[in-house]
């Protein structure tokens, strides 16, 4: 093939592949779109302040999803108050006080697997330990422990990637001044790598939020609004798992997942946003 | 003293996630010994009401489910991460890469309603069948994997040394060809490694599938059929199993856990070995 | 910074007061997803008579249920189902019977089964519609998972002996069945009658339409006892609640709502 021909045939073919990938990401932001605004059109009309204020009757039919957003509320904080401390902590433990190791990488390498074990399988497990051994019955508690387990790994995966990316030379100086290993962390360490940190936390918020199968058989799936670490409560995603699979109410289903969309991109997106400000500024 | 502190902390985070790994392995290998290895990763009939534990067809379902969301998210993937590395104007790669997260925060049930209001009824009608099906899983699944398998790609191709490509062009290839021979090899490792915790997180969503799949419990014979995959099966089952049966579901989980560990391993060892 | 440990370790130790309460401060109502909808109407009618006991009603199918009370994880079990020998050693009381009605798309030419033709569709021996006068199209088969109630009784009503195809779509409700066959014009399955709505129709079993009359003379043969179960005999609020259920006032609601009279009041 002539030098010409050759240089024609290549750059119809880099054209082929523009369209090709062009195609590919048009069309996953179309998906993307179309999931999102179909859920939003559909759902915001049905948000009002009775829905958010109002608790479900007639199985979900009519009133609202009060007691949903307040279960959602309290198991996820009873999932990141257990995890982020103990996982913070181990974070700190493996990447301050140990050398590395065979020990830690085997731990290290555990934690990744536990990591991406599916949320069902931790539902399980909750259904079983929490609700039944240890006897807390479908419950708040039982759903925030389960959660709490099944955050934990990511929480110390995070949390350690941020640590060790601080900077070995903040520590040297911060010791030659004087400062106790716990001085060197509290003060130097953690602010910076708080970020990192809060990140992950932040992550695992979403992932707390939206989790169904980890929650319906541990928290349970009862209407009433909780009324204490006890009382089984159900969270907007199960709410909206049973609506939809079960047809009870098109209308309240689109609504509780627009609230969820809506609640998760906060999260995930303005919440980031104002970490990643705020740390950045307070240093 | 601190340290004492942190090791508790940390003595209880491994023996609390310990925890879980015996007590998953002592609840479910008992049945193994029982039915038998074989017969229960092999056996064809699931019909605990009858004593019979065969996981086999909610293998095959796994498996195709995954592989059918692999094969239709991998390619879709890698286009989208070339498109925010290499041809996407700055403002778009702002505002595709928030997209990709939030595509990623949209919980599974949500995916899984979608899936039931949109995809199952296109294949009920112009493909036959109840829609419930392989292939309505594997649809959303690959867009659920998307984010996984776009993030981690384009971080390797970022990863490359902007010689390699300056030095591809400046020896005359141009913009897709330096892609296509020199980037795309170059980040294979990465690739590899996002196409294999693609796959892990399509192997172990549930609720998504639950509400597609149509949860037969028969080998399926075509990708129309309605299949039950593992996870679907514990979470199917779950809220009434007891005795031997919820030992079969821990069983499963083991399957699960052990799948999942050597798809870590492996993307592991791959992305190790540049 | 050095306060925020102490401040977790706070916020821990009160969420955990909250926990100071007893366990079970309502009565927990788990079990059939047929039940289901009857009993929280009796516990929405029990919330004005007696509104300092709370009830709380959970789905999960028969045999969850009847787990659940076994584990103590309920107080009372929902069963659409007669118990099995292992079960019978637990209190429980048919408060009510139900019709199993078999429900198909509407626009389905279809209209009518006998007992066998019913069995041979679930049993995949019958697999066209064209074989039973409609059209040309296989039957897509569906049912419950295998611990329902609704799902034990009818292969107790109907099957006699032959397996469900293991080829059937598994739905984990009454709900779910409904929505799907109200959306797939090939499919057949089988709910509550209670549940039935406007989305399916009713097929008529031998000639006998399925509704409550036909039920109450027993002319419609696919009725199922609804029960309600605890471990050990009622107590406390769990036995106020269920003797609210039985009491002329509870039997009326539950017949206004559709359902026929047990065999046990």
């Amino acid at each position: 093939m002539g030098l010409n021909a050759k240089n024609k045939k290549a750059r119809s073919k880099e054209r082929a592949a523009k369209i090709l990938i062009w195609s590919a990401a048009v069309s996953v932001m179309a998906v993307l779109f179309f999931i999102v605004v179909y859920i939003l059109v559909k759902g915001l009309p049905v948000v009002s302040i009775g829905f958010l204020t109002e608790i479900p009757s007639n199985m979900g039919r009519s009133g609202g999803i009060s007691s949903t957003i307040v279960g959602t509320v309290l198991i996820t904080l009873v999932a990141v108050a257990i995890a982020a401390p103990f996982g913070i902590g181990t974070a700190f433990y493996l990447a301050e006080y140990t050398r590395e190791s065979i020990v830690t990488r085997i731990i290290r390498f555990c934690a990744e697997s536990l990591a991406g074990i599916p949320s069902i399988v931790y539902g399980l497990f909750g259904f079983i330990f929490f609700v039944i051994y240890l006897g807390f019955g479908y419950s708040v508690l039982s759903g925030g422990l389960t959660l709490a387990f099944m955050i934990l790994p990511t929480i110390i995966r995070t949390s350690e990637e941020a640590i060790k990316t601080v900077p070995n030379i903040y520590r040297e100086v911060s010791m030659s001044l004087g400062a106790s290993k716990w001085q060197t962390i509290y003060k130097v360490v953690f602010p910076s790598a708080l970020r990192g940190i809060a990140n992950g936390i932040v992550l695992s918020i979403g992932r707390s939020i939206a989790e169904t199968a980890a929650v319906i058989y541990t928290a349970g799936s009862v209407l009433r609004m909780p009324s204490s670490m006890f009382s089984s409560s159900r969270t907007m995603a199960v709410h909206f798992f049973i609506l939809a699979s079960e047809g009870i109410s098109m209308e309240n289903a689109f609504g509780t997942a627009a609230l969820l969309v809506i609640l998760i991109f906060f999260i995930n997106v303005v919440v980031n946003m104002l970490v990643n400000r705020f740390i950045a500024k307070g240093r | 003293m601190s340290k004492y502190v942190f090791f508790i902390l940390a003595l209880s985070s491994i023996s609390a996630l310990a925890l879980i790994t015996i007590f998953i392995i002592s609840r479910g290998a008992p049945i193994i010994g029982e039915v038998g290895f074989f017969d229960f990763v092999f056996g064809m009939t699931w019909a605990p009401g009858r004593g019979e534990y065969g996981i086999f067809p909610m293998i095959v379902g796994s498996v195709t489910v995954t592989l059918g969301a692999a094969a239709l998210g991998v390619p879709i993937g890698i286009c989208c991460s070339i498109f925010m590395t290499e041809f996407a104007p700055a403002a778009l790669r702002n505002f595709f890469r928030p997209a990709i997260q939030l595509l990623a925060g949209i919980p599974s049930v949500v995916y899984g309603f979608w899936g039931l209001i949109f995809i199952v009824p296109l294949i009920r009608e112009y493909l036959g069948g109840p829609g419930l099906s392989i292939l309505a899983g594997a649809v959303i699944l690959a867009i659920m994997i998307l984010p996984t398998v776009i993030s981690i790609t384009e971080v390797s191709i970022l990863a490359l040394p902007p010689e390699y490509k300056a030095g591809a062009m400046a020896l005359g290839l141009n913009h897709w060809q330096a892609i296509k021979t020199v980037l795309l090899p170059a980040a294979k490792s990465g690739i590899v490694a996002a196409v294999i915790l693609g796959i892990g997180r399509a192997i172990g969503e549930t609720m998504a599938v639950i509400m597609v799949l149509g949860n037969a419990v028969a080998l399926p014979q075509s990708i129309l059929d309605p299949v039950r995959t593992l996870t679907t099966n514990i979470g199917i089952e779950m809220g009434y199993a007891s005795g031997t049966q919820s030992q079969a579901l821990f069983a499963t989980g083991i399957v699960l856990f052990a799948v999942i560990m050597l798809l870590n391993a492996a993307a592991q060892f791959i992305t190790r070995k540049k | 910074m050095k306060k925020i440990l102490p401040l977790i370790f706070t916020a821990l130790a009160v969420i955990f007061a909250g926990c100071a309460k007893e366990h079970h401060e309502a009565v927990i109502v788990a079990g059939s997803t047929s039940v289901q909808p009857y009993a929280e109407v009796l516990a929405e009618a029990f919330a004005h008579i007696r509104p300092d006991i709370l009830v709380d009603i959970q789905g999960g199918g028969s045999s969850a249920g009847i787990m659940a009370v076994d584990t103590s994880v309920a107080d009372i079990g929902m069963s659409s189902r007669l118990l099995k020998d292992s079960e019978k050693w637990m209190w429980h009381v048919e408060f009510a019977r139900d019709g199993l009605a078999i429900i198909l798309h509407p626009d389905n030419p279809v209209e009518n089964f006998t007992i066998e033709q019913l069995r041979g569709i679930y049993a995949a021996e019958i697999t066209n519609w064209k074989d039973l006068g409609g059209k040309d199209a296989r039957i897509h088969v569906i049912t419950r998972e295998e611990g329902s109630g609704t799902r034990a009784a009818f292969e107790e009503l109907v099957m006699d002996g032959k397996f469900i195809t293991p080829r059937a779509i598994v739905q984990a409700s009454n709900g779910a069945v409904r929505q799907l066959v109200s959306n797939d014009k090939n499919s057949i399955g089988f709910i509550s009658l209670g549940l039935v709505d406007r989305t399916v129709k009713a097929a008529s079993l031998g000639g006998v339409a399925a509704s409550r009359e036909n039920i109450t003379d027993e002319s419609y043969s696919l009725y199922r006892p609804f029960l309600f179960i605890t471990n050990g005999a009622p107590e406390g609020d769990a036995k106020i609640f269920i003797d609210f259920a039985l009491s002329p006032e509870g039997q009326r609601i539950l017949s206004l709502e559709g359902l026929v009279e047990g065999m046990n009041p």
